[in-house]
């Protein structure tokens, strides 16, 4: 009884309503967490897989040998390869696509490769202005790799110890 | 010059000079309603730990004109079932009461645009007459969600007008008139001397139904977008769902004037020392906003049968024992508390 009149009482003044508007109260003083994002940026770990890029070997050959391993990997089905014989007796792609509207972004294709040619770059803040425009096909794919061969090998050499 | 334009323009000069008045009113009234929706993003947002929208010219001042500009583009849609006639009055009848309210509101001792003596009753008329804005956008828009939207809203204004009604009439009571300038001017001598001591239960209840009033969180079930997507005005576009939009803001901005003028003594000035004058006013319209904007970033929606509940059983209740006490203790020598 005397419970349920000190509720009706409390209830009655409010006391309720006024704790939650002084924890809102509170944090309207509170430092804002906003990420102020094309100025500032979030730390990024080097295992994100973001946008697709395939590797040259140093001396500027492309490590691809057309295994078709991540092709055949990748549960979305977003990569197609063909290829043949070149004149020097080894085997290179001729068309290496990745639909990045298929893409799932699993990594199974980085993982699966086996002379760590298709790799998954930081970068995640790229679009297409027509469609068609995320089909990335070969020289696309190797042009990423070159621009950002600096940032994946350091990433790969980072997250070496643990593979 | 004054003189001159008077001669000048003969019998019209009363017409003219009216209208100079309300663009005086409205014009101030709509760029703060613009900037009340700013700083209604802004605080939620900082209350959110965020910083709100901050792109649109320096700390976002932009924004409201950056919206307005996207609105007057638009194409206003007007579903095919609707009912042109009235789909296209129901803003206008949203908005028109908003605007027109405003009339007899004292901004000084001799700043009003018409000191009628019925006044509060002026107001009470005025803000009823909004709920058939909403009633009749969500008719004729001819939209199930809509509908659901302005049977809720009717329901819920009805209710609250009649605890808003009574927290009036126990303001009318002490101040003996319902004249707004002479309820604000029975209220001077400083900050003890305004209407919220005497009558604390009736400006908490004022000040609530005013948010249930204006269709607010936590009483925005008329909107209620998680449940019947936007309520009444789900089928507007551009410019008309603008105009409900400032038609809202406006009634914001009105009631809490009204709450101002009744129990906070308009624009009389907290302590002796300070003059009075139209700034302590707006300085309180605003304080007052806060709390609105405070309310929505603090409170989840009202359960409909919950508002329901609130408005019948527990503010109707409440104010009448209120006045009842009122009237009793202005019977007693301690009436003077009261007055």
């Amino acid at each position: 009884m005397i419970t349920k009149i000190r509720e009706l009482f409390a209830s009655f003044m409010l006391l309720e309503l006024v704790k939650g508007m002084a924890l809102t109260g509170r944090y309207f003083f509170a430092r804002k967490v906003t990420v102020q994002f094309p100025e500032e940026r979030t730390p990024i770990s080097p295992r994100f897989r973001g946008l697709h890029a395939l590797r040259r070997y140093p001396n500027g050959e492309e490590r691809c040998i057309a295994c078709k391993l991540c092709e055949a990997v990748c549960p979305a089905m977003a990569i197609t390869i063909e290829s043949e014989q070149r004149e020097d007796n080894t085997r290179r792609t001729t068309r290496y696509d990745i639909d990045l509207t298929k893409c799932i972004f699993c990594g199974f294709c980085e993982e699966s490769c086996p002379v760590d040619s298709i790799v998954e770059t930081r970068i995640f803040d790229y679009h297409g202005e027509k469609r068609g425009d995320l089909t990335y096909t070969k020289p696309m794919l190797l042009a990423v790799g070159d621009k950002y061969e600096a940032q994946i090998a350091a990433d790969r050499a980072q997250d070496a110890k643990y593979r | 010059m004054m003189e001159t334009l008077q001669n000048l323009l003969g019998p019209a000069w009363p017409v003219v000079w009216t209208l100079v008045k309300i663009i005086a009113i409205v014009l101030p009234l709509m760029g703060g309603v613009a900037y009340l929706t700013l700083a209604e993003r802004k605080v939620i947002g900082f209350m959110q730990v965020r910083i709100g929208p901050n792109r649109v010219g320096y700390y976002g001042l932009l924004q409201p004109l950056a919206d307005g500009i996207k609105l007057l583009m638009k194409e206003i849609i007007i579903p095919s079932a609707a009912n042109r006639t009235l789909f296209l009055l129901g803003p206008v009848l949203a908005i028109a009461p908003a605007l027109a309210a405003w009339a007899v509101v004292p901004f000084d001792l001799t700043l009003v645009l018409a000191d009628i003596d019925a006044g509060l009753l002026y107001i009470l008329a005025m803000t009823s007459v909004a709920v058939y804005g909403v009633i009749i956008a969500g008719w004729a828009s001819n939209s199930k969600y809509a509908f659901l939207g302005s049977l809720r809203s009717a329901a819920q204004i009805v209710s609250y007008e009649i605890a808003m009604g009574f927290a009036l009439v126990g303001v009318l009571m002490s101040a003996n008139s319902l004249n707004l300038g002479k309820i604000v001017l029975a209220q001077s001598g400083g900050i003890l001397q305004w209407y919220w001591l005497p009558l604390f239960p009736l400006f908490i209840v004022y000040f609530i139904s005013a948010v249930a009033e204006t269709n607010r969180a936590p009483f925005d079930v008329a909107e209620g977008e998680s449940e019947i997507v936007a309520g009444f005005h789900v089928e507007y576009s551009g410019m008309a769902f603008a105009v409900f939009f400032l038609a809202e803001y406006a009634n914001m901005f009105l009631v809490a004037a009204l709450a101002a003028l009744m129990f906070l003594g308009g624009w009389l000035s907290p302590v002796a020392f300070l003059p009075d004058g139209i700034w302590w006013l707006i300085i309180k319209v605003f304080a007052l906003l806060f709390i609105f904007l405070w309310f929505r970033a603090t409170f989840p929606r009202y359960r409909y049968d919950q508002i329901m509940r609130l408005g019948w059983k527990v503010f109707i209740p409440v104010t009448l024992v209120w006045i009842l006490f009122v009237g009793g203790m202005m019977q007693t020598r301690w009436a003077y508390l009261f007055h």
